[in-house]
């Protein structure tokens, strides 16, 4: 049996920071103050008449592993979209360590959510992390000996090495979530976007993906979760955005995530919020 | 005065039309449109088979074989979407191509070996032909348009439960799947009725069109299926003329009179259509470009009668595109809300008006989100501006207070 | 009956299926894709709406074998795509149905501008319903010293220029296939891909059009490709046995029309049709009949399985009686009482797992002895595992170890053993055999 919690592994990639390649790396060697890793300014999302996100700003000074969260319909998955230029902007900039988006995708990793692929696409589960360095390749270059070993690298680390060359519906959903967690891996970016990597996934694929997530933050990569759990968010999350078609927080978990703001985020639902409070409580506790 | 044979064919077309368009309304709805497709294209063999089986011409037995071999085709589709990997739409492309295929080996044969007579009968159900409709047909097409009706009308609640929301309508203990087999067979009998005029490789065009067109018209089921039957007849009606006009095969004329009527309530239908979408995007996107545009002069803080803002200064406050900031300005100054010369604006009385009303409007907005976070996402319409008009009262004036 | 062979009948036979293998492998290759990202009734939209397109060019060229056939083929073809999307985009038409009005319409238009212009060019419905390929091999242009049809150097124009496609693109059109919004964040437009995939779509589509006739395109767009995909997991060798049916189609559609006299357009629909029926069955992982097999062999082995090892616990009881053996009846009864209990005990006769002693009864065999063992120790080492390990009441043990024993493989069971340390008996005080 191969897992990868607690091994305290290297994470595939680290050396890449070391070496140099990376903004936030070249940036401390002048001794520049660095631009923010991420900076939304003024966002609004519209479809079709109705607006789905206001005037969101948000800056992201240092990496740092942050969740998104926020009620249905709150426009989460939208921000993540309209930072990767997948959506369209009514008004707002976005940008990535100084630049705009769009100039900086090689330093981007996405996972979407599970449902949004057909599982029964006949590639391998290696095919699909190979996927990830695609970005870097560019158009008609192929994936090489040197791709194919970093992608296997990556599969080791999620634990899912022995699956390689299975066909990607043959895995269970949790197995699914960790290629898919691969594939962001070998996409080596500097800040990575998640959307709902924790839905519908055992206990056990959940650890980890929050040890992956734990190791991604230690090696200076920047992360944001749209998560849904509320009752994890304050054990998960260096920094937490309460979104609800408008920014109604962003800050450092302990002082945001408050009964005070997450009603403002979410109404008067009492139940979650009493969990989520109990949840701060045991935490603070724990602390 | 129209002659007796061109009424015939006339009153044949416009009910073959009201029909297809009614009952096409439900397929459409129901996610089916295509199915019809795929019937009448598999119900090729059958025809072919019967006119083997017969000999001569006869159109019941005919119709009768193409509508077992229809219905022959939509069962694999079922099979294959439900028993193996292939997708529904694979499914039904697969099924199509097959079934026509072997219907034209059918007819094939059936030409070079003279099989029964001359193949001019069958060579007409390809593309349809109107022209030979006779009084017997005609009724035919009648009765069947009539029962669809008078199914339509009797059990109106029933198909609109089962096409909105079929497993809720199960769980209430209707008979969904026999709901559901009737609309099918609805569209089968339809579908095979239509097959001798509009031909086999375009029938579902009259499922599709006059319903897709009616759908861009209204929002109710009701004004749906009364237009979507309106526009089928009118299409059957002055394809048919076209086609008598011109020597051209009737299907084909048929579909591009669809056709308009489709172009046309899709590009001017209210509020569906294209034109009013585009507009009303528009709109909205001006609408948000403005708002923004004084709040940066809010932001900005110009006391009445100061030097004017200059657009560098303006630039920096907004995030969207130079020129999207210059016709914003343009359309203040038309309004008279703002004066510039140029290069530097100002707010006029009424532009500070503005500023100061939707100032408030953002501040309650704020407030709302803040009060009622929960309740952000039910106003379909939210729009900062319309704050007023679109929340309670009640609700405005507790806003107010915070 | 008489099959002509390559050098008396002029090259027909060889050039008439070139030219077919050259677009139904155009086709192939691509619905591959169509399948991939679920659009097959894209293509069937393309293969209906490019016929105006068809007609503009042989109006502008005035002959059936010019490039501006493709060109403004393609050029319609695109225009198709771009509306269906507007239609389900900004006109918010479901997406079946704006398909359904595109290619309907586009369609008709195809077949009245061919009724009204068509004599002019020598071109008639027939061939939208049986392609061009009758007579494409007589007109010919010497090439290297051999006269070769023009259709044939168009169409492997158009083979060739697929071909290059995939393999320039196959990275790409895999990524947006998959995941296309991946590839736009990654800054590949998915937009871009898929435009391209539908000219090379229409360019194929007019290939097919020659060799099928616009209706039957779809045939050879999506059945090939659809074989391909019950039959493998991954897309190379999908792509390679929708080759495969593509040119076998060809090749037996040929022979088939000269047989039948079916027209050969409808014959290769056919041919494929058969082949795709033969995967559908016989497919080793996704067949219906495979899966119905492997069903079947899968019940007949739990039933074998439980009578011999109901006569193992008879024998084991009396051995004395054992010699006699068990009644056929209820060697029936135990074996579930259907058609697979009468199906299952000549089998085990006939494997020499059981023999009869006369008079309608049954015992085991020695090699039926030896198989019974090992499932009896399965249950009881299951049982006793059951008992050590979940304090279940005894008579809660039996029940799931009757279900699991067919399924416990040698590896699991001495590994169950060595945990329980080689037990002798189980919680019933039952021999635990073998070990």
């Amino acid at each position: 049996m191969s897992t990868v919690q607690g091994t305290g592994s290297e994470l595939p990639g680290a050396d890449a920071v070391a070496v140099g390649k990376t903004p936030s790396a070249a940036r401390q060697a002048t001794s520049d103050p660095a631009p923010p890793v991420l900076d939304i300014h003024d966002m609004t999302v519209a479809y079709h008449r109705r607006p789905v996100l206001w005037d969101v700003d948000l800056t992201i000074e240092r990496p740092s592993l942050v969740g998104i969260v926020g009620p249905n319909g709150a426009g989460k998955s939208t921000l993540i979209k309209a930072v990767l230029g997948l959506v369209p902007l009514a008004s707002g900039k976005v940008q990535l360590f100084g630049q705009p988006a769009a100039r900086q995708r090689q330093l981007v990793g996405y996972v979407p959510q599970r449902e949004s692929v057909d599982w029964d696409f006949p590639v391998s589960v290696l095919d699909v992390v190979l996927m990830g360095t695609y970005g870097r390749l560019g158009w008609f270059r192929r994936p090489g000996r040197a791709e194919r070993e970093w992608a296997m690298e990556c599969l080791r680390h999620v634990g899912l090495a022995d699956f390689a060359r299975r066909q990607i519906g043959q895995l269970s959903g949790g197995q699914q979530q960790r290629t898919f967690l691969a594939r962001a891996l070998a996409q080596r970016a500097e800040i990575y976007f998640m959307d709902e990597p924790m839905a519908g996934v055992d206990a056990a694929t959940e650890r980890v993906i929050f040890s992956l997530l734990r190791e991604l933050r230690e090696s200076g990569k920047t992360v944001l979760v749209v998560h849904h759990d509320l009752r994890t968010v304050p054990v998960y999350f260096d920094q937490v955005a309460l979104l609800n078609m408008r920014l109604v927080a962003f800050g450092p978990t302990q002082q945001i995530f408050t009964n005070d703001n997450l009603r403002k985020t979410y109404g008067g639902r009492l139940d979650i919020l009493e969990a989520a409070g109990q949840a701060l409580a045991d935490e603070r506790r724990s602390v | 005065m129209i002659a007796y044979n061109t009424g015939v064919v006339l009153a044949g077309a416009s009910f073959l039309g009201a029909s297809s368009g009614l009952i096409g309304a439900f397929a459409l709805l129901r996610r089916r449109a295509l199915l019809g497709d795929t019937l009448a294209h598999a119900a090729l063999p059958g025809l072919c088979l019967g006119f083997l089986a017969w000999g001569e011409r006869s159109l019941p037995v005919m119709l009768a074989g193409a509508l077992a071999s229809g219905v022959a085709g939509i069962a694999v589709v079922a099979v294959l979407r439900r028993f193996t990997r292939i997708k529904d739409d694979a499914a039904l492309g697969i099924v199509l191509s097959l079934f026509f295929g072997a219907g034209l080996a059918l007819l094939k044969y059936i030409q070079t070996h003279a099989v029964g007579g001359s193949r001019a009968g069958l060579d007409h159900y390809i593309f349809g032909s109107a022209a030979s409709m006779i009084a017997g047909d005609v009724k035919l097409i009648a009765s069947v348009a009539l029962v669809g009706l008078a199914a339509v009308v009797l059990l109106y609640k029933e198909f609109r439960l089962v096409t909105f929301d079929a497993p809720f309508a199960r769980v209430q203990g209707w008979p969904a799947s026999l709901l559901d087999f009737l609309i099918m067979l609805l569209v089968s009998v339809t579908v095979i009725v239509a097959l001798p005029a509009a031909g086999v490789v375009l029938t579902a065009a009259l499922l599709i069109l006059p319903a897709a067109a009616a759908r861009f018209c209204t929002e109710w089921l009701s004004a749906m299926l009364v237009l979507s039957a309106l526009f089928g007849a009118l299409a059957g009606a002055s394809g048919t003329m076209l086609s008598a006009g011109g020597g051209m095969p009737t299907g084909p004329m048929i579909v591009l009179a669809g056709a308009t009527i489709f172009l046309s309530a899709m590009c001017f239908a209210p509020r569906r259509g294209i034109l009013a979408r585009a507009l009303a995007d528009r709109r909205l996107r001006r609408r948000i470009d403005d708002q923004k545009t004084f709040l940066a002069f809010q932001r900005l803080r110009v006391p009445a009668g100061a030097a004017g803002m200059t657009f560098d200064a303006l630039r920096s406050e907004v995030t969207f595109s130079p020129g999207r900031l210059r016709r914003a300005l343009h359309r203040g100054e038309r309004e008279g809300l703002l004066v510039g010369d140029g290069a530097t604006w100002k707010l006029t009385e009424d532009g500070h008006r503005r500023v100061a009303s939707l100032a408030r409007a953002q501040r309650l907005w704020r407030a709302f989100l803040v009060e009622y976070p929960d309740l952000a996402s039910t106003f379909a319409d939210l729009d900062m501006e319309r704050i007023d008009e679109v929340l309670p009262t009640e609700m405005v004036a507790e806003l107010e207070k915070i | 009956m008489m099959y002509p062979n390559f050098t008396s009948d002029g090259g027909q036979a060889l050039w008439t299926i070139s030219i077919a293998a050259a677009a139904n492998l155009a086709c192939a290759l691509l619905g591959c894709y169509l399948l991939l990202q679920r659009m097959s009734l894209l293509g069937d939209a393309l293969s209906h709406a490019v016929l105006p397109g068809v007609v503009v060019g042989f109006l502008i060229s005035g002959s059936t074998s010019s490039s501006w056939i493709f060109i403004s083929a393609v050029v319609v073809g695109l225009l198709a795509t771009f509306l269906i999307q507007l239609l389900t985009g900004l006109g918010q038409v479901a997406e079946d149905a704006s398909i359904g009005v595109v290619f309907t319409s586009l369609f008709a238009l195809g077949v009245v501008l061919l009724v009204a212009y068509g004599s002019r060019v020598d071109l008639d419905v027939d061939c939208v319903l049986y392609g061009l390929i009758d007579y494409a091999w007589l007109n010919t242009r010497p090439m290297f010293g051999y006269e070769v049809p023009r259709d044939f150097l168009s169409l492997a124009g158009v083979l060739g220029a697929t071909l290059l496609f995939i393999a320039l693109f196959w990275k790409e059109l895999k990524l947006v296939s998959f995941d296309p919004r991946l590839a736009t964040s990654m800054g590949y437009s998915a937009t871009l891909v898929h435009y391209l995939l539908m000219a090379m779509m229409a360019l194929s589509v007019v290939a097919g059009f020659y060799a099928v006739g616009s209706v039957l395109v779809v045939a050879m767009l999506i059945v090939p490709a659809a074989t391909g995909q019950l039959l493998s997991d991954r897309l190379s060798v999908t792509m390679a046995w929708a080759a495969l049916v593509a040119l076998s189609s060809a090749v037996i559609g040929y022979y088939g029309d000269l047989r039948f006299e079916t027209g050969m357009a409808p014959m290769m629909a056919i041919v494929a049709g058969a082949e795709f029926s033969l995967a559908l069955i016989a497919s080793p992982r996704h067949g219906l009949g495979s899966r119905a097999f492997h069903r079947l062999s899968l019940a007949l082995r739990i039933v074998s399985e439980d009578v011999i090892a109901m006569l193992y616990r008879h024998s084991e009881a009396d051995p004395q009686a054992a010699e006699a053996g068990v009644s056929w009846r209820r060697c029936l009864v135990v074996a579930g009482g259907g058609w697979l209990g009468r199906l299952a005990l000549p089998l085990l006769w006939w494997r020499g797992e059981l023999r009869w002693t006369g008079g309608g009864r049954a015992t085991l065999t020695d090699a039926g002895r030896a198989r019974a063992e090992s499932l009896v120790r399965a249950h009881r080492l299951w049982e006793a595992y059951l008992g050590e390990n979940f304090e279940l009441p005894l008579d809660h043990l039996h029940e799931p170890a009757e279900r699991l024993e067919h399924y416990l493989g040698p590896a699991l069971l001495e590994q169950l053993a060595s945990e329980l340390r080689q037990p002798d008996l189980d919680p019933h005080g039952k021999v635990i055999p073998g070990g």
